[in-house]
C-alpha cells in the first residue's frame, strides 16, 4: 500500500473514530438521557434489533434515489443541451427553471401525494428527480454555451455535422462540469427521497424508519437511521467521484 | 484551370449585424493567392483579419463578392482546408497522436488505421514532437502544443492551410523556432497558405507576398512581394533588404492605423 492510498483510507477512518469518541464523550459529560441525545454506544442495539428493517429500508432508499438521479441525468442533460445550443431557448427556459428550483420541495410533497395517491415509489422517485435535475441542466448548458468557438470551428471547417461536433468535442469537454454538478445532484436526490419517505403516510425506506422511530420515541433508532443515511450519502458521492475519475480524469491537475 | 489562383477574393464586402446596427468589416477586398504560394496578411487589430479566414474556410458567407477556392465558389466548409489558430485548441482528453488524427475521423480517407498513424508520426517527427505522441496536451509547453496543432491542420493533406496568428501567444525564441518548423513543413507538404500575423518579421520570413489591410472596413491597402535569395535563414532578417521591406510595411501599418496620411501612389500599392 502506497503512502497515498494509506492516507486516503486511514485518515478518514481515524477522523470518523475521533468524531464518534467526541460524540460519546459529549453525551457522557453532560449526562444527557437518550431522549435528548443518543450516544454511539446506544446505536448498536438498535441496529441489532432492527437489522432486517435496516437492510430493506436502505435498499428502498437507495434504488429510488438512483432512479430519480438517473431521470435527472437524462432530463437535465436534454434541457441543458437545448439551452446550450439555442440562445432563444436559454432565454426562454432559464427563468422557468430558476423559479421551479426556488420552490421549497417540502411544499411539493403534499401536492404530489394528493396527485398520485398511493403511488409511493413513483412519488419518491419523482421528488428525487425534481430536486436534483437543476444543477445538471445548468452545468450542461453552461458547458456547451461557453465552448470556445475555435473548438467548434476546427471540426466545422472540415464539414463535420453538429452531432459529430457534439459527440467529439462538446460532450467530452463538458464532462468535468457535468460531474461537478452530479456531485451536488446526488446529495440533493438523496434528500428528495428521504423527504418523501418521511412526510408521506405509509412511506417506506430509511425516512419512514426514521419516522417510526419518532412515533415510538425510540431515539437511538432515529440516530441509528441518521448514521446509515450519512453512510449511504457518502457511498453515493464516492460512486460519482469514481465515475468522474474514469470519464473525466483527464481534467484533474497532475501533481508534479 | 491551372492559371486560376488557388485562393481568390473578388470584391468581398462584409458587415456584422450588431445591436448598434451593421458593423462593416471588409470592403471591396481583393486578394489572389496562386497555388503553392504563401501569403501573409497584416493589419491593425480588429480590422477584419479573422473574418477573412472564416470566409475562406466557409464558416460564414460574405454579404457581397466572391470567395473562390480552387476555382469553385465557397458555399460552405470544405475538407480541403486545414486551420490553426492562436489558441491551439487541442482536446485535453486525447493524446497528442489522437489529436493529430482528429481530422481523419471526419474527412474520408483511403488510409488504413496503421497508415494514418504512420502519417501522423512522420508529421510529429517533422515538427520535432517525436516521443510525445502518447502525452496529453497538458503535459506539453505552449510551443509544443502549437506544433501539434499544426500537424493536425495538415494531417489530411489539405490544399489550403489557414493560419490565424498561430504564433501570436508564443515567446520570441519559440516563435522563431516555429518559423523554421513552418519552412520544414512547406518543403515536405504541398499547400497554399494564408497566414494572419501581427509580426512583420514573421510575415517577410514566411511569406511570398505580404498584404497589408487598411483599418476597418478593411481593404487590401498594400501588397509586397517578398524575395530572398535561396533558402531563407533567420540571418536574412538582418540584411539591408529585410530592413527596407520592414520599414515599408511599418509605414503601411501606420497608414492603416490612421496615424499618418495615405501617400500610396502606383508602385506596388493595390
Ligand atoms: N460575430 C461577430 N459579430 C459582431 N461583430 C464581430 C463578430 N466577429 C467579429 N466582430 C467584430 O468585427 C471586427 C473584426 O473582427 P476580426 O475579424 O476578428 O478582427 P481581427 O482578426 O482583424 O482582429 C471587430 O471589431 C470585431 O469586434
Ligand atoms: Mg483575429
Amino acid at each position: 500500500m502506497s503512502r497515498r492510498q494509506f492516507n486516503q483510507i486511514l485518515v478518514p477512518t481515524i477522523a470518523v473514530v475521533v468524531f464518534l469518541l467526541l460524540w460519546e464523550l459529549l453525551v457522557w459529560a453532560n449526562g444527557w438521557p437518550n431522549y435528548v441525545m443518543a450516544s454511539p454506544s446506544d446505536l448498536w442495539p438498535a441496529y441489532v434489533r432492527f437489522s432486517g428493517l435496516f437492510v430493506e429500508a436502505s435498499w428502498e432508499t437507495l434504488w429510488r434515489t438512483v432512479a430519480g438521479l438517473g431521470l435527472a441525468i437524462i432530463f437535465g442533460t436534454l434541457i441543458g443541451m437545448i439551452m446550450g445550443f439555442s440562445r432563444t431557448m436559454r432565454d426562454a427556459l432559464y427563468p422557468l427553471l430558476v423559479g421551479f428550483n426556488a420552490i421549497p420541495k417540502a411544499t411539493v410533497v403534499p401536492i404530489m401525494a394528493l396527485l398520485f395517491v398511493g403511488q409511493h415509489d413513483f412519488n419518491t422517485v419523482m421528488l428525487a428527480f425534481m430536486i436534483s435535475f437543476f444543477p445538471i441542466a445548468v452545468s450542461v448548458s453552461i458547458g456547451l454555451s461557453t465552448l470556445e468557438p475555435e473548438y467548434r470551428d476546427i471540426l466545422r471547417s472540415l464539414g463535420a455535422s453538429k452531432l459529430t461536433i457534439f459527440w467529439k468535442i462538446a460532450l467530452p469537454k463538458t464532462l468535468p462540469e457535468f460531474f461537478g454538478a452530479l456531485k451536488v445532484a446526488v446529495t440533493l436526490a438523496f434528500i428528495g427521497t428521504n423527504l418523501m419517505e418521511i412526510v408521506s403516510p405509509h412511506g417506506r425506506g430509511l425516512g419512514a424508519l426514521f419516522d417510526s422511530g419518532k412515533t415510538n420515541s425510540d431515539y437511538p433508532l432515529m440516530f441509528a437511521v441518521l448514521i446509515v443515511l450519512a453512510a449511504l450519502g457518502i457511498l453515493l458521492f464516492y460512486v460519482v467521484v469514481f465515475l468522474e475519475r474514469i470519464f473525466a480524469g483527464w481534467a484533474e491537475r497532475r501533481e508534479t | 484551370m491551372t492559371d486560376m489562383p488557388q485562393i481568390a477574393l473578388r470584391n468581398v464586402t462584409h458587415a456584422y449585424k450588431t445591436d448598434d446596427g451593421p458593423l462593416p468589416v471588409l470592403r471591396d477586398l481583393n486578394i489572389d493567392i496562386p497555388e503553392g504560394e504563401f501569403c501573409a496578411v497584416v493589419g491593425p487589430s480588429g480590422c477584419g483579419k479573422s473574418t477573412l479566414t472564416r470566409l475562406i474556410a466557409g464558416l460564414m458567407r460574405a454579404d457581397e463578392g466572391d470567395v473562390i477556392l480552387h476555382g469553385e465558389m465557397v458555399k460552405g466548409p470544405k475538407n480541403t482546408v486545414g486551420m490553426a489558430f492562436q489558441n491551439p485548441v487541442l482536446l485535453e482528453w486525447r493524446t497528442i497522436m489522437d489529436n493529430v488524427l482528429l481530422p481523419l475521423e471526419i474527412v474520408p480517407t483511403k488510409l488504413t488505421k496503421a497508415q494514418q498513424r504512420e502519417r501522423a508520426m512522420s508529421l510529429l517527427e517533422l515538427v520535432g514532437l517525436r516521443g510525445f505522441e502518447d502525452k496529453r496536451p497538458s503535459e506539453l509547453s505552449g510551443g509544443m502544443r502549437q506544433r501539434a496543432s499544426l500537424c493536425r491542420a495538415i494531417v489530411h493533406k489539405p490544399e489550403v492551410l489557414i493560419l490565424d496568428e498561430p504564433f501570436g501567444a508564443l515567446d520570441a525564441f519559440t516563435r522563431e523556432d516555429l518559423w523554421q518548423t513552418m519552412h520544414n513543413l512547406r518543403a515536405e507538404e504541398p499547400f497554399t497558405a494564408l497566414l494572419i500575423t501581427h509580426d512583420l518579421r514573421e510575415s517577410i520570413f514566411l511569406a511570398d507576398e505580404v498584404v497589408v489591410l487598411s483599418g476597418r472596413p478593411a481593404t487590401a491597402q498594400y501588397k509586397l512581394k517578398v524575395t530572398f535569395e535561396g533558402e531563407r535563414k533567420l540571418d536574412d532578417l538582418y540584411t539591408q533588404k529585410a530592413t527596407d521591406m520592414l520599414s515599408i510595411l511599418r509605414h503601411q501599418i501606420e497608414i492603416a492605423q490612421g496615424r499618418v496620411p495615405n501617400d500610396n501612389s502606383g508602385g506596388e500599392a493595390a
